[in-house]
């Protein structure tokens, strides 16, 4: 089928007066936009080809290039815009699903950059986290209900097993597969040195990360890729993927073309064959049933781990987090639906699910409401861009936040949103040997240390704002948050006034 | 060899004295309901008398389960390893996401048998039904081996929708007389078993055939096919670049 | 204007208390001095007094000190009073007019026991019962307030200067084994006499200076157990917490100290094994009800008083002692205008609990903390 030419959205400029033709550019763009013309002595571009993901402009030795938009565009209309045409154009030339990487990027509204927050004056002191202690070490898992005793009146160690995280943030579930080998050891050694945790995705745990248990979380999913005994043994908790923020209520879809050598040794299936993962756990077709998974779980590993239960924001959230709750979870962790992916449908990604602040808003009340908040710690996930939104989240109700996309930012990632090409430059979602190798995972490393041990610092100068120096008490203090230009029914929501109220 | 009698025990009580039994020889007396028995099983055997609960030899890594009765759903989920014996019927979902060992059922299974069953080298998971297996048998089944004998000679071995989403691995299906094979779907094809597919499978028939004593003549007496799929990237063309 | 309650209004303070280890009483004028000290404290817009000991002819008896805004508020209140309990007696809170105090409600006061055959249909505890009916009393009936719920003491408060307070409700006619009293700043007026401090649920009352930062936290936890914060005040919250950690999950006075006023993780840290272990999990199971932010607090207890400060010690509190006589107020000067010559003045450190008890009242509880202290 013949497809239609669409001037591409972002062209490359070349400052020929900079350029010294040493055709860096030309060997770092795996997407084959830079080429050298013998007879011209110049280097073409094939804008048509360019994700506008950066890397030619930062590895330019003379500053040549940049990026821009190329100005190009259909006859303005506010309902039919080029996005909606171009993208008929592409289904009617193939008749495929469009398919997209990263979260929702549509402008709908982002509630985080609607709250603010509070601080001390006058009736009660701020504290100043540079001189005074100011806490941010965090405690996962379901609180006891009474106290025990022995028979000389000592308190006995009742609690169920746990995750301590030295400060309210972990890293959020990302395949290897989806993102490559050295993004994985970034990841495992950021955790381990910031005393948090990472997670594996449900791609399965490489061999060589199983030094890094102690902050690990493994994930089981609907594929059960990589899942046994020692995975799960080797882990500090399991997490159960029931669904993910950007495509609730569909599985995944790793093409054969990833599932390369470690890959499949890692997922444990056989190099080339694309990895599914259905949509539903295939045991898990009621609420019941999750319990049965969760106790397999905790049987499997002898109830020494803390199970997690990874949910989709959607329309009833609350309820679904209420049966959670009284299945037998430790955790809840809720995606909201701007949370990013390597790959899902693009209707799915920008229509489906609800934002995490109104989710996590609900679901918190709902859980107090029905008296079993204290069974169940809850992760926020789903653009969690900065360290206000983490403590918006946790003013809210969330116990702590995870972050995808942000540490991939940190990690090179410039929100190309092209991963499922598997062509990512920038070596992060990508399982090409000569991508991989240009992420160095000691400096990725060091740059999440760097990002998360910054945001922790924020957390503690707007905590001491507030005149709060341990995060225990900031979770569910809604008193500290007001809204601005929300109207009635989102404030009863999220539960907060208005600025100004 | 170690008896627990099960009778008014929850599922906890009892695994962790399968447990503690330091996983030898088990045999649990008036099972009703109680799951996860085996889960993560390494080594040993456990035999049940009675009717087990869900998720039977979950994760089983290694150990061997024998159950007298009949099993309830989830069977082998996740399964690593070792083996399961059901001399009655197995409930839905059976061999779940299993990935390697062997479960062997004398009498039916349910839907989505072996649903997402998966291979990887020296693992390469088996299950074989003696009687028929409900719909959606095979569902994403990408690797191993799925046997449906049909000793009775019904008309339909399986339900609807056999093998749909298949993109690896095969399914075995047995006729007699007058049955039927199974409308299959675009991503799979059936042939009669060759040779080459019947040598995959007989080392596991023969010890089928003796676990359950059955007569050889009675097995062969129908006719096999194999079902496999076309391609191990069944969505290529799906999609479509935003 | 919204009556406190509706919005919820940061308040600053005055403490004091005394306490009598033997059986000596106390006289109320001797609180009213104390309290009266510190008057640049309060603003005159709440005042109020806890006494233990005062009613011992009915000391087997809940008694209930219930504010009225209207005679069918109160009408309404008696129904349910007399649905669930046997009322032994009932009479106005006998009060004194002077002009500083004036547009009071009125104030009545029941000595009560539950209907053994409700209590018993109710399969509560009886001290549930009593909290459940409070609550329901303080919910559902519009303009009646049950302000105090204890056996053997109450609590007596108002709007005005604490000296005010203190006169117009004879307190001088009382005597008592402890006393605590609070004069109150707040930054807005309270419309309504509920609002005034002490706040006290069954035997637990709670003076409280200082603006807490973790409120809502702790609001939001409190009512995940059935408590109902309905004057959004931080000592309300704090009262709610020191009930359901010492009478609902059994945690000892000391062991709530750990608990709301948690050393810090570097503290703990440096603990000997078994002691940090102990911290450890009181910090961790009961993390929602740390409070943070500025307090010193009184609390009232049958047989005992218990005094703590923020763990950062942001809020100033005085103890000094003489002979069997304990006083405690957050200056110096309150309690030297009534004991010119104590035998030891001093400062408790931030987030350690000093615990005064009877010990022939508490021999068991106070074993427990023994332990605790010497670990």
């Amino acid at each position: 089928m013949q497809s239609i030419f669409v001037y591409p959205e972002y062209e490359v400029e070349r400052n020929e007066s900079r350029c010294t033709m040493c055709r860096i550019c030309e060997r770092e763009c795996s997407n084959g936009v830079h080429r050298f013309n013998a007879s011209t002595g110049k280097i073409d571009c094939d804008d048509t080809r360019c994700a506008n993901c950066h890397r030619c402009v930062e590895m330019c030795p003379v500053r040549a290039l940049k990026i821009v938009k190329s100005g190009h565009t259909f006859r303005t209309n506010a309902n039919w815009t080029a996005q909606a045409v171009t993208e008929i154009f592409k289904q009617a030339s193939t008749g495929g699903v469009l398919l997209s990487s990263m979260g929702n990027p549509e402008e709908q509204p982002v509630y985080f950059d609607r709250i603010l927050i509070n601080a001390s004056q006058v009736t009660n002191p701020s504290i100043d986290p540079l001189r005074e202690p100011m806490e941010t070490r965090v405690f996962l898992g379901p609180k006891p209900s009474r106290i025990e005793r022995d028979k000389n009146g000592k308190l006995i160690n009742n609690l169920k097993p746990q995750l301590k995280a030295e400060m309210p943030i972990l890293f959020s579930a990302m395949s290897y597969g989806s993102v490559s080998y050295k993004v994985h050891e970034a990841l495992a050694k950021a955790a381990g040195a910031l005393g948090i945790y990472y997670n594996t995705g449900e791609g399965g745990l490489h061999e060589d990360f199983y030094k890094y248990g102690d902050h690990t979380i493994v994930q089981v999913a609907s594929g059960r890729f990589g899942v046994h005994p020692d995975y799960l043994n080797s882990a500090a908790a399991i997490e159960i993927k029931m669904g993910q923020g950007a495509k609730p209520g569909i599985g995944g879809h790793l093409p054969g073309t990833k599932i390369v050598d470690d890959v499949s040794r890692t997922r444990m299936i056989p190099e080339g064959s694309d990895a599914i993962s259905p949509a539903p756990h295939h045991d898990i077709y009621s609420i019941e049933d999750l319990r049965q998974l969760i106790d397999s779980l905790k049987e499997a590993t002898d109830y020494k781990k803390p199970v997690i239960v990874k949910v989709a924001a959607v329309h009833n959230i609350a309820a679904i987090a209420g049966g959670i709750a009284r299945s037998g979870a430790d955790i809840i962790s809720i995606d909201g639906y701007r949370g990013g992916t390597g790959a899902a449908p693009t209707r799915i990604r920008n229509n489906v699910g609800i934002p995490i602040e109104l989710a996590l808003a609900s679901v918190d009340r709902r859980l107090r409401e029905e008296g079993v908040r204290d069974r169940v710690s809850l992760i926020a996930a789903g653009s969690i861009r900065n360290s206000a939104d983490i403590v918006k989240a946790i003013a809210l109700g969330a116990d702590a936040c995870s972050i995808g996309t942000a540490a991939l930012i940190a990690l090179g990632c410039h929100l190309c949103r092209s991963c499922q090409t598997g062509s990512c430059n920038w070596g992060i979602a990508t399982q090409k040997p000569e991508l991989v190798k240009r992420l160095d995972a000691e400096e990725g490393a060091r740059r999440l240390i760097n990002l998360l041990t910054a945001w922790n610092h924020e957390i503690k100068e707007m905590m001491g704002g507030m005149g709060i120096n341990s995060i225990e008490s900031l979770k569910g203090n809604r008193l500290m948050l007001r809204g601005i230009g929300l109207n009635a029914k989102e404030l009863e929501i999220l539960g907060i006034g208005h600025a100004g109220e | 060899m170690e008896k627990i009698d099960a009778t008014g025990m929850h599922f906890k009580e009892l695994n962790s004295l399968v447990r503690r039994s330091g996983h030898k020889e088990v045999t649990i007396l008036n099972c009703i309901g109680q799951r996860y028995i085996g889960t993560a099983l390494k080594t040993g055997s456990i035999t049940v008398e009675g009717t087990p609960g869900n998720a039977l030899g979950a994760y089983l890594d290694g150990g061997h389960i024998l159950v007298k009765g009949n099993c309830q759903d989830a069977v082998g989920d996740t399964m690593n390893d070792g083996e399961i014996i059901v001399h009655g019927n197995a409930g839905d979902a059976l061999g779940y996401a299993m990935r390697g060992g062997k479960i062997f059922v004398r009498g039916n299974s349910g839907y989505r048998t072996g649903v997402h069953m998966k291979e990887y080298k020296d693992k390469k998971p088996v299950i074989i039904v003696g009687g028929t297996s409900g719909s959606f048998l095979g569902e994403y089944l990408a690797g191993g081996v799925i046997v449906v004998l049909n000793l009775n000679g019904e008309t339909l071995c399986t339900g609807k929708f056999t093998g749909t989403g298949m993109h690896g691995g095969k399914i075995f299906l047995r006729t007699e007389n007058g049955s039927i094979l199974p409308d299959l779907p675009p991503q799979a094809s059936v042939r009669e078993s060759t040779e080459e597919d019947m040598a995959e499978i007989r080392t596991d028939l023969e010890r089928y055939l003796s676990v359950f004593r059955i007569e050889r003549e009675k097995l062969f007496s129908g006719r096999f096919w194999t079902v496999t799929p076309n391609a191990k990237n069944p969505y290529t063309r799906l999609y479509t670049a935003d | 204007m919204k009556k406190e309650g509706e919005i919820r209004i940061p308040s600053g303070c005055a403490i004091s208390g005394i306490f009598s280890k033997s059986d000596r009483k106390i006289g109320g004028e001797d609180i009213i001095r104390s309290i009266a000290v510190m008057h640049d404290r309060s603003n005159g817009l709440g005042g109020g007094f806890a006494g233990y000991g005062i009613y011992p002819q009915y000391k087997d008896f809940y008694a209930f000190h219930v504010f009225y805004e209207n005679r069918d508020a109160k009408k309404e209140c008696e129904a349910i009073l007399e649905s669930l309990y046997d009322i032994i007696n009932l009479s106005k809170i006998p009060v004194r007019k002077i002009p500083e105090i004036t547009d009071e409600p009125l104030i009545w006061r029941y000595f009560v026991t539950p209907l053994p055959s409700k209590l018993a249909d109710s399969q509560l505890d009886e001290r549930e019962f009593v909290v459940r009916s409070v609550f329901r009393v303080n919910i559902t009936v519009r303009g009646a307030y049950i302000f105090s719920s204890g056996k053997n003491m109450g609590v007596f408060k108002g709007v005005g200067f604490p000296e005010d307070i203190g006169r117009f409700y004879r307190l001088e006619e009382y005597e008592a084994d402890c006393f605590t009293a609070h004069g109150r700043y707040p930054t807005n007026t309270p419309g309504w006499w509920g609002g005034a401090h002490p706040f006290a649920l069954l035997d637990y009352s709670v003076v409280h200076n200082g603006e807490i930062s973790s409120y809502d936290a702790n609001r939001r936890a409190i009512e995940v157990h059935g408590y109902k914060c309905t004057l959004q005040t931080d000592t309300e919250v704090i009262t709610y917490i020191f009930d359901y950690l010492n009478r609902r999950i059994g945690l000892s006075f000391r062991e709530i100290a750990s608990v709301i006023a948690a050393p810090f993780w570097q503290t703990i840290e440096k603990m000997e094994p078994e002691e940090r272990q102990i911290h450890e999990y009181l910090r961790n199971a009961f993390e929602s009800q740390l409070i943070t932010g500025p307090f010193s607090i009184l609390v009232g207890f049958e047989g005992g008083l218990m005094a703590l400060n923020d763990r950062l010690k942001l809020r100033s509190m005085v103890v000094g002692e003489k002979e069997d006589r304990v006083y405690i107020a957050s200056e110096e000067s309150a309690i030297r205008v009534i004991e010119p010559a104590p035998d030891r003045v001093w400062s408790p450190k931030g987030g350690e609990p000093v615990i005064f008890e009877k010990k022939a009242d508490k021999e068991e509880n106070h074993a427990v903390d023994f332990r605790l202290s010497r670990i």
